[in-house]
């Protein structure tokens, strides 16, 4: 085989078993020059796992590896990025504890000897100004201080930094997943200069347009299993959709909640942003949900966390009438107990009906865990394993299940679906909507327009002010657009 | 290529340069804490006793600052990587003892017991790497081992230090006593080390995010390696630098350092996980726990039965301090 067009990467008949699951079921898979490669699929359909191959992370029970026509027999890390191969994986694998440029560093091994600290600085300055020109980082800000969003920048910047070894292929796993969408757009404007300059990217996104218009072409994976791969003209989102084995389409979604209107019910929350200058007020009443839009991180998080304070410590400007629970945007940092077992993590916000004298009842930690487990569909063989044998979109369901099995009649929910499959996502709609039938109030904010179908109400946020307040009939893309993009008045 | 700059990119520059400015000054106020408790400590003295501030004064007050510092020092390697080593104080006794008889009858044997101990703290590094063992087990079970050696050692208290560590620890340099020159040195070398070369950076990223270390290709099994055996060596200096002032050594000197260390290290702003440490602000920690300890406590007046209290008080003063600041940075 010529080595000029050899692929990138090819893996034959790839198999993964962890334990009793079955993650890869011997997965054919390549990447030319100069294409993005599209990658789809639910949750726990095997994308990561085979993301993980790629990158040399894991090493597959059974099949083949070849890098650039050769066969590669101790395919590692060290090895991959050698071939030029990297990857920004789901979670965020910088040390906040250092600097941008020192987070650099740890990815060139050859960035050392005086003045490595300089070198490294001008390395990912220019790269994060190549792609998110106006991006307002600096190289020696401590990771810890960044928003997630720019966590996620310098991330992705960091991976298309070239020192010493060569750059061919770029692996990006939900690289938009906490991006507004003015600086996704300018990541995968840069990532079609990138495959446009002959080299090769693989795009795993949830949001389906985003694989549609990127890719050149797409990977439909189920249950670790390659089911379609095809040249991305021959998708639209509908096939997409069904390739994957995605419920129902979203007309439904819709026409119930047409059908559902809600009479005039109680009060459960009003609350006033802290920088509201005028009379605005958010409102909710029971059975209602409520969408919170507008650019990431413009007050969105702060007024949920300022409604969910208020509701055991009386504030000024907020009226909370019911139990709140908090399902969390960053899951890693603010969501999960990492040492502990799913059924713990989801009976953490109901240990007061849990108790059995002064004790937890194990029996009925394992009677909530398993009712959720099956209402919610959390796949595991063993709800006491640890929360991190689940993947990401099981995790966040674990989180879902923790606050919607509580006594709660208020969830505020931090933009929770990020990087999470759409079959997973159109299950937990169905779930909230179900939920809000029933009495329960929604405070949803989320950076995905198309979420907002599903709330009767949205309020769209701009520098931590209510900027409008829309009704679901109201609602369009440009709307929210204008008002986020517009001269607060 | 010229971005555009539309309204909500100039809004957004505008809130990141307010919040920057808000984080970096939390960052200061918090980086200078350590040192602003040392300068209240040292006020407090020059308040009660004016005498003290001289170059006798501060000799005699920080005497035992190097041991301290360098046993401090020790015990924030192993805080960079998420561990936590209870047997420090033991492991300073054991050396005090071989240093107090075999480095000085047989320099030689002791000099190789010495060095093996440290290469014991790489292995005890690498077996929690590799068995996934739980530091603080491993390190208080070690710290028996240590304390039984020392008596093993040196039954009962004596030995003498070698003529040649008597000296240095005697050195009077002219204007700036030697135990703060001794400090300064400590931190910048420590410093430059840890927080400006660039296997630092690997060292005190093992702290930060294991994992993606490992993504990146470096060995986290090397750096703890590395982190343990630092710790050694620091913990060896430490027990020399101990018997050099002391002059002779008992098996149970140095057992109260285990938590002066840790204390010094979270005094100076480092914290338990996540690779936070500052070298700097742990030889100011341990200044000021040295300081604290018992000169300030004598004058004022505090009789010695209360003052390991007075000395906990302290630290509890100091650290919610540091609490109140760090929440504030959110």
């Amino acid at each position: 085989m010529p080595r000029g067009n050899a692929d990138i990467i090819r893996l034959n008949g790839a198999e993964k078993h962890f334990g009793a699951v079955r993650a890869l079921a011997g997965v054919d898979f390549h990447v030319g020059p100069g294409e993005c490669v599209g990658l789809v699929g639910h949750n726990g359909a095997g994308k990561s796992t085979l993301m993980h191959m790629v990158a040399g992370t894991l090493t597959p029970d059974s099949g083949q590896i070849g890098v650039h026509g050769d066969t590669e027999d101790n395919y590692s890390v060290s090895r991959a990025q050698q071939l030029g191969i990297r990857c920004v994986f789901q979670e965020l694998s910088l040390c906040p504890n250092l600097s941008v440029a020192e987070n650099t560093r740890i990815n060139h091994a050859s960035l050392r000897g005086f003045g490595w600290r300089r070198k490294a600085s001008d390395l990912i300055a220019a790269k994060l100004d190549e792609i998110f020109p106006g991006h307002s980082i600096s190289a020696s800000d401590i990771v810890a201080d960044l928003s997630i969003g720019r966590r996620q920048m310098v991330e992705v910047a960091r991976a298309f930094t070239v020192t010493q070894d060569r750059l061919d292929l770029v692996i990006l796993d939900e690289p938009t997943s906490s991006l507004d969408a003015h600086t996704a757009g300018q990541l995968l404007a840069f990532v079609r200069r990138f495959v446009a300059g002959g080299k090769s990217c693989i795009l795993i996104s949830h949001v389906l347009g985003e694989v549609l218009r990127n890719a050149d072409r797409i990977v439909v994976m189920r249950d670790g299993k390659v089911v379609v791969a095809a040249a991305a003209s021959a998708f639209d989102r509908d096939r997409l959709v069904t390739a994957m084995g995605g419920a129902e389409a979203r007309q439904k979604i819709a026409a119930e909640i047409a059908a559902a209107k809600p009479g005039a019910s109680p009060l459960r929350v009003r609350a006033r942003p802290a920088a509201q200058k005028d009379g605005t007020d958010l409102v909710a009443c029971a059975g209602e949900i409520i969408g919170l839009a507008g650019l990431a991180g413009h007050g969105q998080t702060d007024l949920l966390l300022a409604i969910f304070a208020a509701a055991s410590r009386a504030k000024a400007g907020i009226e909370v009438t019911a139990p709140v629970a908090l399902v969390a945007g960053d899951r890693q940092s603010d969501g999960i107990f990492p040492q502990w077992s799913i059924a713990e993590n989801i009976g953490i916000r109901s240990l007061a009906r849990l108790r059995n004298g002064l004790l937890i009842s194990p029996q009925r930690e394992a009677e909530l865990a398993a009712f959720w487990q099956k209402k919610i569909g959390i796949r595991t063989p063993d709800m006491n394993n640890n929360i991190f044998s689940l993947s990401g979109g099981n995790q966040q369901k674990a989180l879902f299940a923790r606050a919607l099995g509580s006594d709660a009649g208020i969830v505020l929910m931090d933009d929770p679906m990020r990087g999470v499959d759409i079959g997973t996502k159109l299950e937990v709609y169905d779930l909230v909507r179900e939920e809000a039938a029933r009495g329960r109030t929604f405070l949803w904010y989320t950076t995905e327009t198309e979420e907002l179908d599903n709330c009767d109400h949205i309020y769209v946020f701009k520098n931590g002010r209510i900027v409008a307040n829309l009704r679901r009939d109201e609602l369009t893309e440009e709307k929210i657009i204008q008002s986020s993009f517009g001269d607060a008045a | 290529m010229r971005p555009e700059m539309t309204a909500a990119s100039l809004d957004a520059a505008a809130r990141t340069s307010a919040e920057r400015g808000a984080l970096a000054r939390a960052r200061l106020l918090r980086g200078l804490l350590p040192a602003l408790s040392l300068a209240l400590v040292l006020l407090a003295i020059a308040w009660l006793n004016p005498r003290a501030i001289s170059y006798f004064g501060f000799s005699l007050m920080l005497n035992l600052a190097i041991p301290i510092a360098l046993a401090t020092i020790a015990q924030m390697f192993v805080i960079a990587g998420n561990e936590l080593d209870l047997s420090i104080g033991t492991f300073v006794g054991f050396v005090g003892c071989v240093t107090a008889t075999w480095l000085k009858d047989a320099p030689l044997i002791g000099a190789a017991i010495l060095l093996g101990s440290i290469g014991v703290y790489a292995l005890l590094g690498a077996l929690i790497h590799l068995r996934n063992l739980p530091s603080i087990v491993v390190t208080l079970g070690m710290s028996f081992v240590w304390q039984g050696l020392a008596i093993l050692v040196l039954p009962k208290p004596g030995g003498k230090a070698p003529d040649w560590l008597l000296g240095l620890m005697a050195f009077k340099p002219p204007f700036v006593p030697f135990p703060i020159i001794a400090a300064l040195l400590i931190g910048l070398i420590v410093h430059f080390g840890l927080m400006r070369t660039s296997y630092g950076v690997i060292l005190r990223g093992s702290g930060g995010n294991p994992a993606a270390l490992g993504r990146a290709g470096w060995s986290l099994l090397k750096t703890k390696i590395v982190l343990f055996a630092l710790a050694g060596l620091f913990g060896v200096l430490s027990g020399m630098a101990l018997i050099g002032i002391t002059t002779s050594a008992d098996a149970n000197i140095g057992n109260g350092y285990t938590l002066l260390a840790i204390a010094g290290v979270i005094l100076g702003g480092g914290e338990f996980v996540g690779g936070r440490v500052s070298p700097i602000g742990a030889v100011i920690g341990a200044l000021t726990l040295a300081l604290a300890a018992s000169p300030l406590l004598t004058f004022m007046h505090i009789p010695p039965d209360w003052q390991v209290a007075a000395n906990g008080a302290i630290l509890i003063i100091v650290l919610a301090a540091r609490v109140l600041i760090s929440r504030k940075e959110r």
